[in-house]
């Protein structure tokens, strides 16, 4: 039996993210890269340690080999632990035959034996998919104050966009009073963050309840909050305010790594009391030649920048040549852009290489018609020729060749 | 022979004195370089990327800095149930028989070297900074069936004490070796990263001992020229030995030159260090920053050109930061201007300061100072 813990975090990290489209043909959406030298879960995994909370469990189904190997043993985020740790929960065998996870409660209820070995009071229940600096433990305090069996972390939102989040009507007291799941005509501008805390006596009775449901889809936001709040349990939100985002669609993974450009973004990195930690690559220092211009840009070590880099994030070994340009572009680790080559309102992932004199996506101004206008993504390892051209919106997986598009 | 067979000795106090100034609160080993390494990494990983799994680091004073750096081994995997790093600090023997040099710390070291049940003994200093197969070393000494090879560089000869020169005939084989000869040149020198059987070694120290030989170079190595087999083996591409203040300033300098980059974070054989987890540095509208390696964890709105920046460095607006090295946590404040200028971690320049000194001879400011 480990020790008794206090509050365990299960970090829902199963999901395809299928919006992301190539960015996670092989890799769950956790483990897409992010800021130059992140990858999302970090971000999650990093509040939990900084929160106080060092047993972890990841429950992974989508494409885990990569993530599994990212977070390895857990000892980058100092969750190698005697007691505890970070531990990787795949669905598994069982006598009565093989079930995935079939939605997120469901996979909660599949590692209820996992949270029973350290009979915490309370459990955290993460998605491993947002961006945001957090600190979970004011969030326990608040908790544990109201006497709540949920408490939900919520944003306010601009109203403009409230219709595309479950959004929660409160009462006076912080109390839930209704849910909304993206209505048209929003009454609230407070959205959920996929942030839940539980009390664990409660969560544990109500997931075996739920999965004895045979119409149930097995959802925390579609079944189990609605039960446990039509059953009149205290469930609370808490308001948190910060910097925060759904990295779910190319266009929001683009925005949410550019605001780390943007000054006004109250997202700060530098924070040294609170980290946000990550595998680091084993690279040297990046160099940035006597014929290099790099304009309000972050780039990561091991790179080389001889041309021009604007308003760009690059990862870690991205070589950029003299006569090349990259704006208003997210670069993935080994990336070379070749002399000539541009790179704009982009995201090229691992590994690619952008001949001579290739041209990918656009800038929105240029456009004839601004609908047409996206970001255009190119997949790891792809190699888009010389003079090729890869056209906004654009998403390529196969080797570009000149005149191709 | 692999690396496995070796165990790796690194004295990390070795030569001390050639950097005073950034040696004062630390060792040799632990002096920062190239942006976020520390010398010993380089004779570390040169070990690991061998297949080295143990490795002692000889430790005689100021070693606070380098067991912090060091931790328990982790970075170069070599946090081990069995063999791993082991740091050795200095025994106080009654006696008063350390006196500091190399040989009083092999004495005091025997005990450990004995103890292993490697087959080979591999020497490093810190003040070499190079990337070296040390898995062609290896193939090349026991091919030429040496007793002793040295690794060396041809060129000028370091201003340091106890050099070892060597005359090479056609195979390799040394036929003369000087220690610290009088007359300066273009020489084959010994970077100290030696390799020699452990069962040799103990043979030499025992001898030593009954001799009462105190003099690594002079009476382990020079004296047995005729006697043994000593090889030299040339470093290939950037290698360079560290002197002084002035040859720290160049040897940083030099990796603003891609080539000799590429050769010393050589991909195949990569350099490990201890992780900071820095974001990765912020380039800030109305920056310019030409021919600069750059760490992660740097902020810079200013001008930075022809520089080596550490990790945690903040350049604002108007600030001018040409040929200097800058290390860890350096603060330089709006419209402040450095020229070949060496900081120590966290020193901050407040505004409107101007320093500046020669390229033969950079201005050092001491860890923690404000301007």
């Amino acid at each position: 039996m480990a020790r008794k813990v206090e509050c365990i975090a299960m970090l829902l990290a199963g999901g395809q993210g299928s919006r992301l489209g190539i960015l996670t043909k092989k890799i769950a959406k956790p483990a897409v890269p992010y800021g130059g030298k992140y990858r999302i879960i970090d971000f999650p995994l990093s509040n939990c340690v900084n929160s106080g909370i060092s047993t972890v469990g990841v429950l992974t189904q989508y494409q885990p080999l990569e993530l599994n190997d990212y977070i390895g043993n857990g000892s980058a985020w100092d969750l190698d632990r005697m007691n505890g740790g970070v531990h990787i929960l795949s669905p598994y065998q069982q006598i009565k035959g093989t079930e995935w996870y079939k939605g997120t409660a469901n996979a909660i209820y599949q590692n209820i034996n996992f949270i029973d070995r350290y009979s915490p009071e309370y459990v955290a229940v993460l998605s491993g998919d947002h961006i945001y600096k957090m600190d979970y433990n004011k969030m326990l305090e608040y908790h544990k104050e109201k006497g709540a069996a949920c408490t939900i972390a919520m944003l306010e939102v601009p109203w403009e966009e409230a219709s595309r989040f479950g959004l929660m009507i409160t009462n006076d007291d912080n109390s839930i009073a209704e849910f909304e799941e993206k209505p048209k005509n929003p009454r609230s501008n407070k959205a959920s963050m996929g942030v839940y805390i539980f009390t664990w006596s409660k969560l544990r009775q109500y997931l075996i309840d739920d999965e004895n449901d045979p119409d149930s889809s097995n959802d925390f936001g579609h079944d189990v909050i609605p039960k446990m709040h039509a059953n009149g349990e205290k469930m609370f939100a808490y308001l948190f305010d910060g910097y925060w985002k759904d990295v779910g669609t190319i266009d929001s993974l683009w925005e949410a790594n550019l605001d780390l450009l943007n000054p006004k973004v109250d997202l700060d990195l530098s924070d040294q009391s609170w980290k946000i930690y990550s595998r680091t690559p084993v690279a040297p220092p990046h160099y940035i030649a006597d014929t290099a211009s790099v304009q309000n840009s972050m780039i990561s070590e091991g790179s080389q920048v001889f041309g021009e880099v604007e308003y760009s994030i690059l990862f870690n070994d991205v070589v950029v040549e003299e006569g090349a340009a990259v704006k208003y572009s997210i670069v993935m680790p080994g990336t070379v852009v070749k002399s000539g080559a541009t790179v704009q309102y982009s995201i090229v992932a691992e590994n690619a290489v952008i001949e001579k004199g290739a041209v990918v996506g656009q800038c929105p101004e240029q456009m004839e018609n601004r609908d047409d206008w996206g970001v255009a993504v190119v997949g790891q390892g792809v190699n888009v020729s010389e003079g090729a051209v890869v056209a906004p919106k654009a998403m390529v997986d196969e080797d570009v060749r000149k005149g191709d598009k | 022979m692999t690396g496995k067979n070796i165990v790796g000795i690194i004295f990390s106090n070795a030569y001390d004195e050639c950097l005073s100034e950034l040696t004062g609160l630390r060792t040799m080993g632990s002096v920062p370089f190239a942006c976020r390494y520390r010398l010993i990494d380089f004779a570390l990983s040169n070990m690991v990327n061998a297949g080295v799994e143990k490795v002692g680091v000889v430790t005689k004073s100021n070693y606070q800095s380098l067991m912090d750096h060091l931790g328990t081994g982790k970075p170069w995997d070599l946090s081990r149930k069995t063999e791993g790093m082991f740091i050795l600090p200095p025994f106080s023997t009654a006696d008063g028989s350390d006196n500091g040099n190399k040989m009083a710390s092999l004495k005091g070291i025997m005990g450990f070297i004995s103890r292993s049940t490697e087959e080979y003994i591999l020497f490093s200093d810190c003040n070499s900074v190079l990337n070296i197969d040390i898995e062609e070393l290896m193939e090349y000494h026991s091919e030429k069936g040496a007793d002793i090879t040295l690794v060396y560089k041809h060129g000028q000869i370091p201003s340091i004490k106890n050099v070892i020169v060597m005359d090479l005939d056609a195979d390799g084989r040394a036929s003369k070796v000087a220690v610290s000869p009088a007359d300066r040149g273009e020489v084959d020198y010994s970077l100290n990263v030696i390799l020699m059987k452990k069962s040799l070694l103990e043979r030499l120290m025992n001898e030593a001992i009954s001799l009462n030989y105190t003099h690594f170079e002079a009476d382990l190595i020079q004296r047995n020229v005729g006697s043994l087999k000593i090889y030299g083996f040339e470093a290939k591409g950037y290698a360079t030995t560290i002197e002084s203040m002035q040859s720290y300033f160049k040897t940083n300098m030099d990796l603003l030159d891609p080539k000799n980059c590429a050769h010393l974070f050589d991909k195949s054989r990569p350099v490990y260090t201890k992780i900071r987890d820095d974001m990765p540095s912020i380039y800030g509208l109305g920056s310019s920053v030409k021919n600069s390696l750059i760490a992660d964890g740097c902020i810079i709105d200013g001008e930075v050109e022809n520089s080596i920046l550490f990790r945690g460095v903040r350049v604002e607006k108007g600030a001018v930061v040409k040929n200097s090295i800058l290390m860890q946590g350096t603060f330089v404040a709006q419209n402040s201007s450095l020229n070949c200028v060496v900081t120590d971690k966290s020193v901050v320049i407040t505004p409107s300061k101007t320093l500046s000194g020669a390229e033969n001879y950079p201005v050092y400011i001491g860890k923690a100072i404000v301007i």
